[in-house]
Order: C-alpha cells, then sequence, then structure tokens
C-alpha cells in the first residue's frame, strides 16, 4: 500500500495485559501519534500512550459558572429587577437562594462533563479510518489493537513493522486512509 | 484461571466467601468475553421476543392509552373531573408525583453512589434502574404540570424575560422543585446515555441487518474504544457520578420542603428531608426488585444476575425501611411531645380518623411486612422478595397518601375539614402513568442492552475486582 493511503499500522492483541505492555514499548521507542483500542476501560493505558485529559478541568469551571450564573439570576431578580417584600423577609435572603445556586451547579457541571468529554474524544464522529480494518469490529468485543499512525515523525512502513513484530501480536495489518 | 477469550476464568465449584458467608464471585458461571457479548447482546438483535414481552407490553400499551384519554379529558374539562377541592387541593396529582420520583432515586444510588464506593455487584443492574429513574422521572414530571391546571403556560416556571416582567419567586420550594427535578432528569439522562455509548458500539459491531448497524451506528456516536476515549468516558462518567450523589440527596430533600416548609400540622417537621430521602431509596430498590425478578426469568440472566444481587438490595431496603420506620415513629412522638393541640389532634386522626384504616394498611405494608427481610431464606426466595417488594411498593404509595391528605382535610380551624375521594379519573391517570412507565421500560429493554455489556467485560477480565466488591 501506498504511503499517502495508509492510515496506519495495527497490531492485534489478546488480552489488555499484552496491549497495555505493546503500549508502553512503543511509546518507548518515541511513538507518539498512535491509539489504542480495547474492548473496555484498561487502567493506565492512555497514560502508557501519553494521553492528557483535560475533562476534570472543564467540569470545574462548568460547576463554577453555573454556581456563581444562579446565584446571580436570584439576586438580580429579587433585588435589581422586580425587588418584592414577601413575608417581611430581606430582600437579599441568601439561605433561600441556595438550593437552586446548587441544582445548577450540578446541571451545568454535568452538562460540560458529558459535552466535553465526547469533545475532547472528537465524537460524535461517523467515519474514522479505524473502521476501514475488517476485524477491527472485535474492539468492541473481545480484541485488543494498538495502532501507530502514519503521521507520526518515527514512522516508517517497514521499520514499524518490524517493532511491531517484537510485540508478538495476532496480526499485523495496513489500515487504509 | 485461563485466558478470557475462551476458555473459562471464574471457578464455579468453590466460589471466593466474604466475610459474612456468601459468595462473592459476580458473574456466575463460566463466562468469556464472548459469552457476556452474546447475553446481553442477543436481546437486542434477536428478532423474536419471547411471549411475557408481548403480553407484559400489551397492557402496558393499554394503560398508556387509558393515560392519554384521562389526560386529554383533562385538558378538555379542567382540575374539576379530579377528586381534589378545598381543602384537600393536593390530591393524586401530587402523591404519585411524589411515589414516582422516590421510585425514581434507586437508579441513582445504585449508579452513583455504590460506583463510587467501588461495589462492583451493581454492575448487573445499574443500567437497568438507570433507565428505570429516568421513565420514573417522566411520569413524577407529568403530574405537577397536569395539575398546574393550564399546562400549557408550564414554561412561567422558569426565570425568563418576560413580557409580564415577572419572575419565578425563587423563596418557594415549589419553584427550587422544577430546578431540582429537571436537574435531576437531565444529569440522569446524560449519565445513563454516557454509560451507553460503549454498549451501543458493541451492539452496532455485532449487528448484521442493515436498519441495526445504522440505528446503532448513529446511536453509538462513533465509538472507537480508543484509549483515548476511554480515558475521558471513564473521567467523565466519574465524575458524573459524584455530581449525581449530592444531587440524588438534594432532589427528595426538596420535595419534602414542599410540605415540610408550609405551616401545616403533618408536613411542618424537620425529620422530612431525610426520612424523604430514606424512603425514596426504600421504594426505588423495591421497584428494581419488582422488575428485575421477571426480567431475569424471562431473559434467563441468571448468570448476570445473581443472588448476591439479591441479598444485596434486600439487605439495602431492609435499612432504608427502618429508618423510613423511625420517622413515623419521631413523627408520632414529636406530635405528642410538641404540647401542641393542633399537632396532637393531627396524629390521632391520621390513625383513628375517617382514614385511620389507610394509616394502619401503611403500617402493615411498609413496616410490618419488609421484616420478613431479616431473614437470609426470604431474601433468597425471589417469589417472596417479590411479594415483599410489592407490598413495599404499595405501602410508599399509601404513606404519600396518608402525609398529603390526612394533613390537609382536618387543619386549624373545624369548619373548613373536609373529605377527599378519588374520582374514576384520579384512578386512570395513577394507572395510566404506570403503563407510560411500563411501556418505556419494554421498549428500553426491547432495543438497547439492559445490562452493561463493556462492565460486564471488564469483570470477566479481572475477576478479582468482583472478589474484592
Amino acid at each position: 500500500m501506498k504511503m499517502e493511503n495508509l492510515f496506519g499500522l495495527a497490531a492485534e492483541f489478546e488480552s489488555h495485559v499484552d496491549l497495555l505492555r505493546a503500549a508502553e514499548k512503543a511509546h518507548a521507542q518515541g511513538y507518539r501519534k498512535m491509539d489504542a483500542y480495547a474492548p473496555f476501560p484498561v487502567d493506565g493505558l492512555a497514560e502508557a500512550l501519553g494521553k492528557h485529559n483535560r475533562v476534570p478541568l472543564m467540569v470545574l469551571l462548568g460547576g463554577i459558572i453555573g454556581g456563581a450564573g444562579a446565584y446571580y439570576m436570584q439576586w438580580y431578580a429579587n433585588l435589581v429587577s422586580y425587588p418584592i417584600n414577601i413575608g417581611g423577609r430581606p430582600m437579599h435572603s441568601w439561605p433561600a437562594f441556595i438550593p437552586i445556586t446548587f441544582e445548577l451547579t450540578v446541571l451545568c457541571a454535568a452538562l460540560t462533563a458529558f459535552f466535553g468529554s465526547l469533545a475532547t474524544s472528537g465524537l460524535p464522529k461517523p467515519y474514522h479510518p479505524m473502521f476501514n480494518l475488517r476485524q477491527f469490529e472485535r474492539a468492541s468485543q473481545d480484541r485488543f489493537f494498538l495502532c501507530i499512525e502514519a503521521r507520526d515523525a518515527a514512522f516508517d512502513s517497514s521499520r514499524t513493522h518490524e517493532f511491531l513484530q517484537t510485540l508478538a501480536p495476532l496480526q499485523i495489518a495496513e489500515v487504509p486512509k | 484461571m485461563n485466558s478470557p477469550n475462551g476458555s473459562p476464568i471464574t471457578d464455579h465449584r468453590s466460589p471466593p466467601l466474604s466475610p459474612l458467608g456468601y459468595p462473592t464471585n459476580l458473574l456466575a458461571g463460566e463466562q468469556t468475553f464472548e459469552s457476556v457479548n452474546e447475553t446481553i447482546g442477543s436481546i437486542v438483535l434477536q428478532d423474536r421476543q419471547p411471549r411475557p414481552w408481548w403480553i407484559g407490553f400489551t397492557i402496558a400499551f393499554v394503560l398508556l392509552m387509558i393515560l392519554l384519554f384521562a389526560v386529554s379529558w383533562l385538558l378538555v374539562r379542567g382540575v374539576g373531573i379530579w377528586g381534589i377541592n378545598i381543602p384537600v387541593a393536593w390530591g393524586f396529582a401530587i402523591v404519585n408525583f411524589v411515589w414516582w420520583i422516590g421510585i425514581a432515586h434507586a437508579g441513582t444510588f445504585i449508579s452513583a453512589i455504590l460506583l463510587l464506593m467501588f461495589q462492583h455487584w451493581r454492575t448487573a443492574i445499574n443500567r437497568f434502574s438507570e433507565a428505570m429513574t429516568l421513565f420514573a422521572i417522566a411520569c413524577a414530571g407529568m403530574f405537577p404540570l397536569l395539575h398546574l391546571g393550564r399546562p400549557w403556560v408550564f414554561f412561567w416556571l422558569f426565570p425568563y424575560p418576560d413580557t409580564m416582567k415577572l419572575w419565578p419567586q425563587f423563596r418557594s420550594p415549589l419553584v427550587w422543585d422544577v430546578f431540582a427535578v429537571g436537574t435531576y432528569f437531565t444529569v440522569s439522562l446524560l449519565f445513563w446515555y454516557l454509560g451507553l455509548v460503549p454498549d451501543l458500539a458493541t451492539v452496532r459491531d455485532r449487528a448484521r441487518k442493515n436498519w441495526q448497524k445504522k440505528f446503532y451506528g448513529v446511536l453509538a456516536l462513533g465509538w472507537r474504544n480508543s484509549a483515548a476515549h476511554w480515558q475521558r468516558h471513564q473521567i467523565a462518567y466519574l465524575l458524573l457520578a459524584g455530581l449525581a450523589t449530592p444531587l440524588v440527596l438534594s432532589v427528595h430533600s426538596v420535595v419534602s420542603l414542599d410540605f415540610a416548609v408550609a405551616q401545616l400540622p403533618g408536613w411542618h417537621s424537620t425529620i422530612f428531608p431525610p426520612y424523604f430521602v430514606a424512603g425514596a431509596i426504600y421504594s426505588g430498590f423495591a421497584m428494581v426488585l419488582t422488575i428485575v425478578i421477571p426480567v431475569r426469568k424471562i431473559y434467563r440472566l441468571e448468570n448476570l444476575i445473581t443472588m448476591r444481587h439479591f441479598n444485596n438490595m434486600a439487605n439495602v431496603m431492609l435499612v432504608t425501611g427502618l429508618i423510613v420506620a423511625y420517622g413515623y415513629f419521631i413523627e408520632a412522638f414529636m406530635s405528642w411531645y410538641s404540647g401542641d393541640i393542633f399537632d396532637q389532634y393531627m396524629m390521632t386522626n391520621r390513625a383513628f380518623g375517617p382514614y385511620g384504616w389507610i394509616f394502619w394498611a401503611l403500617m402493615f405494608f411498609n413496616v410490618l411486612v419488609p421484616q420478613a427481610l431479616w431473614s437470609a431464606h426470604i431474601r433468597r426466595n425471589l417469589v417472596a422478595l417479590f411479594l415483599v417488594a410489592l407490598s413495599i411498593n404499595l405501602g410508599m404509595w399509601v404513606e404519600r397518601f396518608v402525609i398529603v391528605i390526612t394533613s390537609l382535610h382536618r387543619d386549624f380551624v373545624p369548619s373548613s375539614w373536609g373529605m377527599f375521594f378519588p374520582t374514576i379519573w384520579d384512578w386512570a391517570t395513577l394507572f395510566g402513568s404506570i403503563g407510560l412507565f411500563l411501556t418505556l421500560l419494554f421498549l428500553f429493554i426491547r432495543f438497547l442492552p439492559m445490562i452493561s455489556i463493556s462492565e460486564s467485560r471488564e469483570m470477566v477480565a479481572e475477576p478479582q475486582k468482583a472478589i474484592t466488591a
């Protein structure tokens, strides 16, 4: 297969232990543009590949914005926009504002967690070259894959193939774009 | 112990025992990746559904049609078709609302709180109870809206810059309710769907029919099981669980404040928030059992939902049931101890007034019957457990009836006392809402994987997680 039509080389493994070991070795070898595929979350796999995760920070910010916005909304409505005396309670009766502040903190943080995790994963994405690999449908069932992508600086189709061979995979396949 | 790709992984003959003496292996039998994928995935991919599914779906659908009829008539004639009036202005609508929202609590409790506590046994039942949560909130949310009288202007509940230049009354628990229930529904939906995405990808990859590939392919959002996907998915899932945990405690607390903030004897009580939350978890687990016991039988899921699950759920019901019983006791004690004649009369009237028999039915269904769960034989006998769960479902509905109706019907001024009698439309809406709930549940069982396939695979690959749980 020509270099420009090649997305990467994928090695297939039988267990998550093999996959994790392979990912660590590939990272030590200097490969960076790669991804591993497993039918369940494998502890430490993303870290072994050097993947960063910004979702927690986004969720924190989302929660803070939600909470501050909710309190501001109630304060603005009851003190600025339409002040109204109910039962002689203080205008700024802050304890009564806490439940909605709490609920909207949770709501905004949760929306950020959901959409943030999808966005940082690049989802939704109907097409991806990995789907061209026929056996890839087993990545969601019982097989484990490591794909080193052609755009990686250290990628060379024959040398990368040799390197993957040293990891003792079940098979190695070229993934077309 | 062999590889999970083909050969057995759990030793069936000598299951490890917990300190309390029951087996700790969650996946009974000899499960492999493929057997787990097949057991759960084939339910949604196969063409034919078992006969009980069709019978159940038909009954549920008929009840749903009754609901649509009752709601249509309500929209034509107004809330006068219900039995509500002054003094009992909060009739079945609020009883049903509180009942359903309580049932909705087990889902998040099982999914979120047990996840945070590393209780891996939750895997077999979490998806199912999350779906139950969503559908129960949908049923719950319907009632206050219908009770508004003019449901088509429900958006007046939301804060938005309207032409009347008014805002909702942010100091009122009824407005807190809008935010609490709305947030709860949204967060439950996100949590449920996020957990579903990897399983939808599994079903997509196993599908052989074109429409199935497309349907599940679109829903799976292009999920590739990549390490980066999993990393973000797992942290988001964990954070959603962390957010949902205080949320689930807040929702029924806010609902209880609808009552507790009022001055009415029987409502004005500080025990309400914790006692409502315990009652919610109690009724939610009862509903999970009511549904899981037959579903497990019909779909032969004995290898995934084991006796340990039933034992644990029964234990949770026993504990929360005792908290609820303590709540009843404290209510009675405080009304006596307060020295307030209105409070004392409320309690006497509740137990010996015109609705007294309902109060004693409550004690029977909700306090007496669940004591059977002290017995390990009952906890492991599914027929008995099913009957206890049904008794609790009924008991929790009766509890809300007692709180709402007996408190309202005789307050401070005897000249304003009255009685509440439900009409046929009250009953039609109640049973209709059960139809809505069951219809959604049957469709869920038919079209979506009801047990988390990816978490089950994780258990197959790393059985020690199950054992330490």
